[in-house]
């Protein structure tokens, strides 16, 4: 407890130069965040539950764990229809497998106790201790309980992002698997760094408002690392693979826009202007996003395609997750509108290389979350939260090195460790279907049933 | 007895069907079908990957007539599923040994 408590005064001390979402509580007048002011008190008033914050995160939560079967859809329409079902499945059992993990262990991990400024101890496993008393180092206005279930939503869509590279072929029990330690050993140790009270991102200064780094860097560069493990589809890029049904994909992505209001403006961790703000530039980001990809696919190859809309503001949503609570409305349409471009053009630059992330997880949540975190320190200011820090635009180039180190961090940890993980489950529980299954279909082959009888 | 196979556009169905029906055809199978002739296909654009789709979309219409109505027939179908653009289809005609209508046995002209 002694020590729990002197990192967070240390924490507390450092705001102005560290600070992350989790510190976004509600500012004093005097711009001060409350939790900077109670914490030298001992012992600590109980802190007081806001009924205006619990019900705004609780509703976040909801629309955050919407955005996976909006992600399954999404992805669904793209693949052929063989393999619609496997593929809504791969996000839709994250839900499942990703929920029993956190309640048993991968709250603990991520969010508890600090051990060495890498992991959380496991004091906090079942959730022990983890209830309606408010945990102030988090979120000092709402029960702990709420503030673990929206984090628990965000765990669960990011290896489901993953699962666009390798779809129409990996085989489900391997991916079950995949699913638990993937979790356990990558999101779980990033969400500590970069969010955890103690972690070492965090501590370096490093601004990821709602998970550019911990969700989509971290998904992204995994799903690079996958489509390189687990090989291209059968036929790829010969045999023609066009989209099976764009509608569904269309829905997938207005529910994901839908959804990510929670993702972005929940990161608030209350229901004041910081959440207003982030809502706001959530909003403007996607849309000037989805025009940047379309007018870059129109001048580029002559039609403005509705999946370009589609993928562009996805790119836009991923791209304003880390700048969010931290950037003002006319940064955000510059942020949106070049992530639609420059996730466009990863997104073709993907046949020059030759790899087969079929669905462009690492083009759009990889591309897109790394320039999301650079803008971040080009546009951060403390004039929208004075809990963060000013970016590079507002006179403060340090910023900008550190969200640099930090996204150099995150690709490469997850890179490696996703590299090595799918290596072992190759060589133990095999990660591919046969050709022979490909050909069929995953899912009349791994689920023993088909998406449309007609 | 011939068989006439007619392959179409698709949005010219209707005016085939009903022109048939006023000359006194009762009866018709129809089949969704893909292929390609002289038009070919079109490509298509996804995340600036192009894809050349070589078959389209067409409607197999089949008839069973008697002999001496086949010029009749056909006159309808190219009047009612003719654009004058390439991929307007063709017309089959095929030489049909038997026809049996299974509820009451009739067979030849009977039946059709």
């Amino acid at each position: 407890m002694k020590t729990f408590l002197s990192v967070f005064l240390a924490v507390g001390f450092l705001l102005a130069a560290s600070a992350s979402f989790a510190e976004d509580v509600p500012a004093t007048p005097s711009g001060v965040p409350v939790a900077a002011v109670a914490a030298p008190a001992s012992p600590a008033p109980a802190p007081k539950i806001d009924t205006g914050d619990t019900a705004w995160m609780l509703t976040s939560s909801a629309l955050v764990l919407l955005m996976t079967p909006g992600l399954a859809l999404f992805y669904g329409g793209m693949v052929r229809r063989k393999n619609v079902l496997s593929t809504i499945m791969q996000s839709f059992i994250a839900i499942a497998v990703v929920s029993v993990q956190w309640m048993l262990i991968g709250y603990s991990l991520a969010f508890g106790p600090d051990v060495g400024h890498v992991i959380g101890n496991l004091s906090w496993a079942g959730l022990n201790g983890v209830g309606a008393e408010p945990n102030a180092d988090y979120a000092a206005t709402i029960p702990h309980q709420a503030f673990m279930i929206f984090q628990l939503m965000f765990a669960i869509i990011t290896p489901a992002l993953i699962t666009g590279a390798f779809a129409e072929r990996f085989r489900f029990s391997t991916f079950l698997v995949f699913l638990l330690l993937w979790t356990t050993l990558v999101y779980d140790p990033l969400a500590h760094w970069v969010w955890g009270v103690g972690g070492w991102i965090r501590n370096m200064g490093a601004l990821d408002f709602a998970g550019g780094l911990v969700v989509h860097i971290s998904s992204g560069i995994a799903a690079l690392a996958a489509a390189l493990v687990v090989g291209k589809r059968k036929g790829y890029p010969h045999e023609p693979m066009p989209p099976h049904n764009l509608t569904m994909t269309l829905l997938g992505a207005a529910l994901l826009w839908f959804g990510w209001f929670g993702f972005n403006a929940g990161s608030a961790v209350t229901s004041g202007g910081l959440a207003v703000s982030a809502f706001v530039v959530t909003h403007f980001a996607t849309a000037a996003a989805a025009l940047g990809w379309l007018f870059a696919e129109w001048a580029h190859r002559g039609k403005p395609t509705l999946l370009g809309a589609a993928s562009g503001a996805v790119a836009g949503l991923v791209a304003i997750t880390p700048a969010s609570g931290f950037v003002g409305p006319v940064a955000s349409l510059i942020i949106g509108l070049v992530a639609g471009v420059v996730c466009y053009l990863a997104v073709i630059a993907k046949g020059k290389f030759g790899y087969d992330d079929s669905l462009d997880a690492f083009g759009v949540h990889c591309i897109g979350g790394t320039w999301g975190a650079l803008a971040t320190g080009l546009f951060a200011s403390t004039a929208i939260n004075a809990a963060g820090a000013n970016g590079l635009f507002y006179g403060n180039p340090g910023l900008l090195l550190i969200q640099i180190k930090s996204i150099a961090v995150a690709w490469v940890y997850s890179f490696a460790v996703t590299f090595l993980l799918l290596k072992i489950l190759d060589a133990t529980m095999g990660l591919r279907v046969t050709n022979d299954e490909e050909t069929q279909g995953l899912d009349l082959i791994q689920h023993g049933e088909s998406g449309y009888s007609m | 007895m011939k068989k006439i196979e007619a392959l179409i556009k698709p949005f010219k169905l209707t005016d085939v069907k009903e022109k048939l029906i006023e000359i006194g055809v009762h009866g018709m199978t129809v089949t969704e079908v893909k292929g390609f002739g002289r038009q070919k296909g079109h490509t298509e654009l996804y995340r600036g990957t192009e894809y050349k789709i070589d078959f389209l979309p067409k409607t197999k219409l089949e008839v069973v007539v008697a002999e001496e109505t086949v010029p009749q027939v056909v006159e309808a179908i190219i009047a009612a599923a003719y654009t004058g653009q390439i991929g307007d289809g063709k017309i089959f005609i095929s030489p049909i040994e038997e026809t049996i209508r299974i509820r009451t046995k009739e067979r030849g002209k009977d039946a059709v």
